[in-house]
C-alpha cells in the first residue's frame, strides 16, 4: 500500500468523527425539521453512488476495447463500491422519507432509476461469481449499459414532476448549510478512494495467488 | 460501418425530435422544492418523532461502511495466507 | 455487403423458425399462461383490474421474450454455428443486427396473438388507437431485444446461462418495461391524453437509440475470446 494510505485514511477518520458535530450544529429546514439532517450523508452517498457507476462503466469501456486486466479490476472495485454507496443511499432515502413524505417508498423516477442501476451493479458481482470464465468480459458489458442509467437518475427530477427536490436545491442552499454538505462530500469522496485503493489492492493481490499456481503447476 | 454510423445517426435524430415535445410535457407546474427554504420561516406543526429515524440512517452508514472494510481486511488476510503458503511451496520445491 | 449479410441472418433465423416453430409456439403458449396466471390472481369478483392490461402485456412480453432469448442463442450453441457465424468473413455488428431482427420478428408474432388476447380477456381497449399502438409495442420490443440478443450471445458460452439472463436482463430493460406500461396505460384512458403517450414513445426511442449504438458497439469486442 502506497505511505500516504495510512496518513489519508487517517484523515478520513477524524473528518467522519468530526462531522456529527458539524451536522448537529447546522440549523433545521423547513418543514423537514431535524430529519433534514440525514441529507447530509445521503446526498454524498447518492454522488458516490452514482460518480462509482461512472467509474465502473468507464473501466468497463476501456477493458472491453484493450484486454487490460488493470481495467478489468478497477471495474471490480468500482462495482462492490457501487453496491455499498448505492445501499446507504437506499437505506437512508426511505429513513428520510418516512418522516418527510409520510411513506418508506415512493415510485418516482429517480429512486426507481437508482434502485435499477444498484440492482445492475448488484448483478455485476453475481455474474463475476457465477458466470464461470468469460464472465470478466460479460459484466464489463452490463456495467456499460449501467452507466448508461446513470444521466437519467441524476437529471430526472428535474424533468418529472415528482415529490424529490430538483437538482437546483443545491446551489441554493445558504452558505452556512453548504459548506457543512461540501464537508461531507469531501469526506466522503476520501473515504471513496480509500476504500478503492484498498480493493483493488485485494484484486491484485488475488492475480498474484493466481499466478503462483500457475507457475507452481508449470 | 459507415453504415452503422448512419444507423445510429438516424436513431439519433428521430429521438431527438421527440426530446422537445417530451420537455414540454414533462415541465408541467411543479409541487416540487425549486429552492431551499430555511426552517424559521415556516410555522411550527405536528410532528413525528425524528430522532429515531435520524439515529437509524447514521448507525445504518457507520455499519454499513464498517461491514465493508471488514470483509476487505477478511478478504485480504485470506489471500495473504494463500500468498504466503504458495511462496514456500515454490521454494521448496525449486520451481517457478 | 453489410446488409445482405443481415438479410441472410435473418432468413436463416426465420426459415429454421418456420420449419420446426418450436420457439414461436412455446413461447406463446408460455405469454399466454403468463396472461392467464395473471388474470386468476388478479380478477376480483369477475372482474379484472382496473388499469392492469396495460401492465400486464408488458410483463407477459418480456416473460416470453427472455423465454425465446434463451431458445434461439441455445439452438445456436447446440450446433457451434455462433461461432461458425463469427468467423464468417461478415462485420460482427451485421451478425448482431440480424440475431436482432430475428428476435424481433419472433416477438411481433407473438405480440399478434397477446394484444387482442389481452384486450379481450382484460376489457381494455387496446386496439382504439392501431398506429400509436403498434409504434409503442415496436420501440418497446426493440428496445428490450436490443439489449437481450446483446446478452444471450454473450451468455452462449458462459455457465449458469438459463440464470444468468434474466440477472442481467431485466434491471436494463425495466426503464422501457415501464416507458411501455405508461404508453400503453396512456393509450387506455377514456380520453387519451396524447401528450402523455408522445412523451412516452420518444422516450422508448431514445433508449433505443442508446441501447442499439452501445450493443453495436460493444458486440465485436464481447464476442471475442
Amino acid at each position: 500500500m502506497p505511505k500516504w494510505f495510512v496518513r489519508a485514511a487517517v484523515l478520513c477518520g477524524l473528518m467522519f468523527a468530526a462531522s456529527p458535530f458539524v451536522i448537529a450544529t447546522s440549523r433545521d429546514e423547513a418543514e423537514l425539521g431535524m430529519v433534514f439532517k440525514i441529507f447530509y450523508y445521503h446526498m454524498p452517498s447518492a454522488w458516490m453512488f452514482l460518480l462509482s457507476a461512472i467509474v465502473c462503466g468507464i473501466a468497463s469501456l476501456r477493458f472491453l476495447f484493450s484486454g487490460d486486466v488493470r481495467r478489468d479490476r478497477t471495474a471490480v472495485a468500482a462495482a462492490e463500491l457501487t453496491v455499498l454507496f448505492g445501499l446507504i443511499t437506499l437505506v437512508t432515502g426511505p429513513l428520510w422519507a418516512r418522516r418527510s413524505w409520510g411513506t418508506w417508498w415512493i415510485w418516482d423516477a429517480r429512486i426507481t432509476a437508482s434502485l435499477v442501476g444498484w440492482m445492475i451493479a448488484w448483478s455485476y458481482l453475481i455474474v463475476r461469481k457465477y458466470g464461470g470464465p468469460g464472465s470478466d468480459k460479460l459484466a464489463a458489458g452490463l456495467a456499460i449499459f449501467g452507466m448508461a442509467n446513470v444521466p437519467f437518475i441524476y437529471i430526472s427530477v428535474n424533468f418529472w414532476r415528482t415529490i424529490h427536490p430538483a437538482t437546483s436545491v443545491v446551489p441554493t442552499l445558504p452558505v452556512d448549510m453548504s459548506w457543512r454538505l461540501w464537508f461531507c462530500v469531501a469526506s466522503f469522496t476520501l473515504l471513496y478512494v480509500l476504500l478503492f485503493k484498498l480493493r483493488v489492492y485485494l484484486e491484485e493481490e488475488r492475480s498474484r495467488v493466481d499466478t503462483l499456481y500457475l507457475a507452481l503447476e508449470g | 460501418m459507415r453504415f452503422v454510423r448512419s444507423v445510429v445517426v438516424i436513431l439519433v435524430l428521430a429521438s431527438s425530435s421527440g426530446v422537445a415535445p417530451a420537455i414540454a410535457y414533462a415541465q408541467q407546474p411543479a409541487e416540487q422544492q425549486g429552492a431551499f427554504v430555511p426552517a424559521e420561516s415556516l410555522p411550527q406543526r405536528e410532528r413525528m418523532p425524528a430522532a429515531p429515524l435520524l439515529v437509524a440512517a447514521y448507525a445504518f452508514v457507520m455499519l454499513a461502511l464498517f461491514g465493508y472494510v471488514i470483509s476487505v481486511s477478511r478478504r485480504l488476510t485470506a489471500v495473504k495466507t494463500d500468498l504466503t503458503r504458495l511462496e514456500g511451496e515454490i521454494r521448496r520445491t525449486g520451481r517457478g | 455487403m453489410f446488409l445482405h449479410t443481415v438479410w441472410l441472418i435473418l432468413r436463416k433465423d426465420l426459415t429454421v423458425e418456420v420449419r420446426s416453430r418450436e420457439i414461436a409456439y412455446t413461447t406463446i403458449f408460455f405469454a399466454v399462461s403468463c396472461i392467464l396466471v395473471f388474470a386468476f390472481a388478479l380478477v376480483k369478483e369477475g372482474k379484472p383490474p382496473e388499469d392492469g392490461a396495460a401492465g400486464i402485456l408488458w410483463i407477459a412480453i418480456s416473460f416470453a421474450g427472455t423465454l425465446a432469448l434463451g431458445r434461439a442463442f441455445e439452438r445456436e450453441r447446440q450446433a457451434e454455428t455462433l461461432r461458425a457465424l463469427l468467423l464468417a468473413p461478415a462485420p460482427r455488428p451485421a451478425v448482431y443486427l440480424g440475431k436482432l431482427l430475428g428476435i424481433v420478428a419472433l416477438l411481433a408474432g407473438a405480440e399478434l396473438v397477446l394484444v387482442p388476447l389481452v384486450s379481450l380477456l382484460y376489457q381494455a381497449p387496446l386496439l382504439q388507437y392501431p398506429g400509436w399502438l403498434v409504434l409503442i409495442l415496436a420501440s418497446g420490443t426493440l428496445g428490450f431485444a436490443a439489449v437481450g440478443t446483446l446478452f444471450a450471445a454473450m451468455l452462449v458460452r458462459a455457465r449458469s446461462r438459463d440464470v444468468l439472463l434474466p440477472v442481467l436482463l431485466y434491471p436494463i430493460t425495466v426503464p422501457v418495461i415501464i416507458a411501455g406500461v405508461r404508453g400503453t396505460a396512456a393509450l387506455l384512458q377514456p380520453t387519451v391524453d396524447a401528450d402523455s403517450v408522445r412523451f412516452w414513445l420518444a422516450l422508448l426511442v431514445a433508449f433505443d437509440a442508446v441501447f442499439v449504438t452501445l450493443a453495436l458497439w460493444t458486440f465485436e469486442p464481447l464476442m471475442t475470446d
